[in-house]
């Protein structure tokens, strides 16, 4: 459009003029950002040398010179990668012992968090009520699904295992650590000394320990305090364990936002007549959780790839399915690297995903320069 | 005075910063319909004795009673009388993150529980009246800065306040962005609204105000009319600011 008007006022305007050739599209973006000065120039150069001798080599071990069939590691004899268990173990990746004729369960509810994230992650969709009801409502579905019960067959968590043990533990995590942090990072700035210095001591216990330490503590010790006869199932724990680890990252990063809105802001609130959690829920927090995305996203990568901690409740997660393949007697040896870089490439595209969405997020809360 | 028509009743309030003693003994009456200026040094309070009057600030001693309502740590007195009192803020402090028109409308939708649409169309009022309707969808970020302030006006005049508070509504513009923003309240005055503004303005104090406050040092010096003050002032210290405020 504006281009439209250049060239409409050219005649009109003859100072007006467009951008030299070389400035703008490929060549300009290659100029800018490659060549761009000598130092730039000797980077390219080196990048391209280097992916030069490392993807051809990647590229014949992992596709040209592998090996994809075969029942057990013997099979595998090219110098290439072996990918044959992919057949068998595929599945045991991704549903772990989850009961094979229930794996449409394990489906169906990460189908339903396609939707139900949408009416969180975006507005002006069709039918926004309903889907933020069926948003509100999805983990109890999908808690259902997955662990049966109301007519369905019942399978235990230790049947859960595979990816689909990090997503479920990763997607809880996040959903609860986001509100615990906010409210961790709003009783760490109360005016209030108890709720204050509760909050933090809590943030400063829980940061100031490794998340191993806190899982064997939810794992060993916290049966000590439990009541005879009561136990909670040890994914639970973990998952807690988990979370609050999170909440406490969460809040230090949500404060940093909270920081960064000035008191003005709060006392317009309340001088319009908002309460202080009206003037939080309508005014601050959509100003700092902006600033804190960033942060936030972090801790959800981190939050995410810490579920492989699983493995202390023996519990095999994605990781742990690669452990137990590397050992097993048919493929030992040979699936290494395989079998890792499945796991990774699980892990990246997830993490990735959130990095990018976090990214388009920024952009549309950008109200300065729309 | 009349006891029954005052709008703001405020009686030997004092406040303290720590030890700082920011307000000592003030005693300030103001009827309905009333428009105040407040003047006076830097630090001498009047910031603090106008967010006094809306609770921004907690008072220690005295008592201020608006509209009835006697602000105490009742937050329910504090809610009435935030009700009947607007402010406009040296730094605008609009909300950044919604338009203008959701500035006007966030409080009448959560607070007075207006229907969404009946809120946009008394907001638009509002904007009307501040001459801006045009920016309605814009972002405060991309207003200049006399027109922010015309909108803080109008998102305050919406919640249909009794009393507005001022404090330097124009110390943050550019000269060419003061009288737009000067004229707007001039209006405002003309409506009967009663006012309260801090401003260091004295064409728009002697145009507009009932009675000029000068303030120092926490204290009350002097009230007087806007021709008394400006052309008689009693004490030396009124002299002295007005000698400094009128050489510039
Ligand atoms: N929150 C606070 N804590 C401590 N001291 C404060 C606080 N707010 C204001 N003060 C002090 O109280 C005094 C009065 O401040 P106030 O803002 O009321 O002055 P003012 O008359 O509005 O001045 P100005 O013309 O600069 O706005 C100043 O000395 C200031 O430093
Ligand atoms: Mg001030």
């Amino acid at each position: 459009m504006t281009r439209d008007n250049n060239s409409h006022s050219d005649k009109a305007n003859p100072g007006i003029k467009p951008p030299p050739a070389n400035t703008v599209g490929i060549i300009g973006w290659i100029r800018k950002n490659l060549l761009g000065g000598w130092v730039n120039t000797l980077l390219t150069i080196i990048s391209i040398y280097i992916l030069w001798l490392a993807l051809p080599p990647l590229f014949d071990w992992a596709l040209l010179n592998a090996d994809f069939s075969g029942s057990s590691g013997k099979e595998c004899t090219t110098n290439g990668a072996c990918w044959a268990w992919l057949d068998q173990r595929i599945n045991q990746f991704f549903y772990g012992f989850y009961p094979p004729e229930s794996y449409w369960r394990v489906n169906l509810s990460l189908i339903l968090l396609l939707p139900a994230l949408a009416y969180i992650l975006f507005e002006n969709l069709p039918y926004s009520k309903y889907g933020r009801w069926f948003a509100l409502s999805y983990p109890i579905i999908s808690a259902l699904l997955l662990l049966g019960g109301a007519g369905l067959e019942v399978v235990t968590t230790d049947k859960f295992g595979g990816f689909m043990l990090n997503l479920v533990a990763g997607l809880a995590g996040i959903i609860l650590s986001l509100p615990i942090g906010i409210v961790l990072a709003l009783g760490r700035r109360s005016k209030l000394p108890l709720i204050r210095m509760f909050s933090i001591a809590f943030i400063e216990i829980i940061r100031g320990v490794p998340l191993i330490t806190l899982l064997f503590v939810a794992v060993i010790i916290v049966q000590l305090f439990l009541p005879p006869g009561v136990s909670l199932d040890q994914l639970v724990r973990v998952m807690i364990m988990i979370t609050i680890f999170a909440s406490a990252y969460m809040a230090e990063v949500i404060r940093g936002g909270l920081q960064a809105i000035p008191n003005g802001q709060y006392e317009a609130a309340q001088a319009v007549g908002l309460g202080y959690w009206r003037s939080m829920r309508l005014v601050i927090l959509p100003q700092a959780l902006k600033i804190s995305i960033p942060g936030i996203v972090n801790t959800f990568i981190g939050l995410f790839k810490d579920t492989t901690l699983v493995i202390i409740i023996g519990l095999f997660d994605i990781l742990g399915q690669a452990r137990l393949l590397q050992t097993n007697p048919d493929w030992m040896g040979k699936v290494d690297h395989e079998t890792f870089l499945l796991a990774a490439l699980f892990f990246f595209i997830i993490c990735f995903s959130m990095s990018r969405y976090s990214i388009n997020l920024e952009k549309r809360l950008d109200t300065t320069n729309k | 005075m009349n006891e029954n028509s005052a709008v703001i009743e405020i009686s030997a309030l004092n406040k303290w910063f720590g030890n700082f003693h920011v307000l000592r003994d003030i005693n300030l009456s103001i009827s309905q319909g009333e428009r105040i200026v407040i003047c006076g040094p830097s630090g001498s309070g009047k910031s603090t004795l106008i967010r006094c009057i809306n609770r921004l600030e907690e008072h220690q001693e005295g008592r201020i009673v608006v509209e009835g309502n006697e602000l105490t740590h009742d937050l329910k007195n504090i809610d009435a009388v935030r009700r009947e009192v607007g402010m406009v803020f040296q730094s605008f402090n609009l909300f950044p993150h919604l338009n203008v028109l959701d500035n006007c409308t966030l409080a009448l939708i959560w607070v007075r529980k207006m229907p969404k649409l009946e809120a946009e169309s008394l907001a638009m009022e509002y904007l009307e009246r501040v001459k801006i309707p045009e920016q309605a969808r814009k972002f405060p970020g991309q207003l200049s800065g006399g027109q922010q302030q015309r909108v803080a006006i109008a998102r305050s005049l919406c919640m249909r306040p009794k009393i507005m508070l001022f404090d330097e509504p124009t110390s943050a513009l550019d000269p060419e962005m003061i009288k737009e923003v000067l004229d707007v309240m001039v209006d405002l005055a003309d409506t009967g609204m009663t006012m309260l503004v801090v401003t260091h303005e004295m064409g728009f104090a002697s145009q507009v105000a009932d009675r000029i406050i000068f303030m120092d040092e926490g204290l009350i010096v002097e009230q007087n009319t806007p021709e008394e003050f400006f052309n008689n002032p009693k004490s030396d210290r009124t002299k002295l600011f007005l000698s400094q405020i009128l050489s510039h």
